[in-house]
């Protein structure tokens, strides 16, 4: 469980975001979450509000895009996303496809501020 | 008067200070000529006996230390310390794996430059260690003969993640029915192509294997391999 380490250093980003924005009041943080980034969304949204806590972020949502696994299938030249991952194959041609495009993410695309 | 919220794009990637300094402890090990390998496994799969066997085969060739991560108590340190090669123990205490700024950390007063090879164990979790870049040029995944032939179907990341995957207790196959060719097939549905190693730390079964596929990826690495280096055949056995 280090989701709870993860969404500290959320909140002191959006923090720090916030006061080079003029000292704005940070409503929402906006994440986008890859399967392969070893982070859990449910841990993480649980985590989110004890790190809120006791900062200028208290009371602010995180809202998390979950992103599928992208992978280049080299028989069909194209990138296919995966139906599963427990399954590194392409879900048209079902050759092995360990080229991952996307799935890894844990990055704050946005913050809502006001 | 409320004012109306509105979207600042950011674009950070919430580990960057744990990428960033990944990154610059790699440049480090590149730099000192160092090769670093790291290995995660749940807990119990025989990563301190492993690395054991390893340091003592590689001790007598080239220049080896370890790092090894626990919540807590310097056990590990203490076993791999008789193989006389420097090693370090990384408490994390409640922290359920390692970091770049930990190993950072245990690196201080080393000098890298006197070591070929450097291990950095890390905290038996196949979950959280997925996570953190620690600045390795080659990260091992290891799963026993008695932990189920399904291990990597339930933790995908970590063996996606993974560049290696070693089959530990071999010489308990036969009585735990391990189905290798079923583990095979797990390992290669998360991670296509992923090198797989059998090895019994403990009989010395498939060690050569594995000093030699280390030899070749420290090579491959363009690290300065001394001429003398070279892994005899029965380096691993008892």
């Amino acid at each position: 469980m280090h989701e709870l380490s993860i969404a500290v250093s959320m909140v002191e980003m959006a923090a720090e975001e916030a006061a080079r924005h003029g000292g704005v009041r940070v409503k929402a943080i906006h994440l986008k979450l890859g399967p392969l980034s070893g982070v859990v969304k449910e841990a993480l949204l649980f985590s989110y509000d004890v790190a809120c806590e006791g900062t200028p972020l208290a009371g602010s949502r995180l809202v998390v895009e979950e992103m599928p696994v992208v992978v280049y299938c080299n028989v069909c030249r194209a990138e296919r996303p995966l139906a599963s991952i427990q399954y590194f194959c392409c879900p048209i041609c079902d050759t092995a496809t360990p080229e991952v495009r996307c799935g890894k993410e844990l990055e704050v695309v946005a913050l809502e501020i006001e | 008067m409320m004012s109306t919220p509105r979207l600042v794009t950011v674009r950070e990637n919430v580990l960057k200070h744990n990428d960033v300094l990944a990154r610059s402890l790699r440049g480090r090990f590149r730099a000192a000529g160092v090769f670093a390998v790291s290995l995660v496994s749940s807990p119990g799969t025989g990563k301190t006996m492993f690395l054991e066997k390893t340091l003592a085969a590689l001790q007598p060739h080239c220049r080896v230390a370890a790092l090894v991560g626990d919540l807590a108590t310097d056990n590990d340190a203490a076993r791999l310390a008789r193989t006389a090669a420097p090693v370090r123990q990384i408490t994390t205490g409640t922290i359920c794996h390692l970091e770049a700024a930990m190993v950072e950390r245990a690196l201080e007063g080393w000098n890298l430059a006197e070591l070929d090879f450097l291990f950095i164990e890390n905290v038996g979790n196949l979950v959280c260690p997925s996570s953190y870049d620690l600045g390795e040029e080659l990260r091992l995944v290891l799963m026993s003969v008695t932990e189920g032939e399904d291990k990597p179907l339930k933790y995908p990341t970590i063996f996606n993640t993974a560049d290696l995957a070693i089959i530990t207790k071999m010489d308990l196959a036969a009585a735990v029915e391990f189905d290798l060719a079923a583990a095979q097939r797990s390992i290669q549905a998360v991670r296509p192509g992923m090198h797989v190693l059998e090895v019994s730390a403990k009989t010395g079964q498939g060690m050569d294997a594995w000093l030699q596929f280390l030899q070749a990826r420290r090579a491959e690495s363009g690290g300065r391999i001394a001429e003398e280096f070279s892994i005899p055949s029965k380096a691993a056995s008892r």
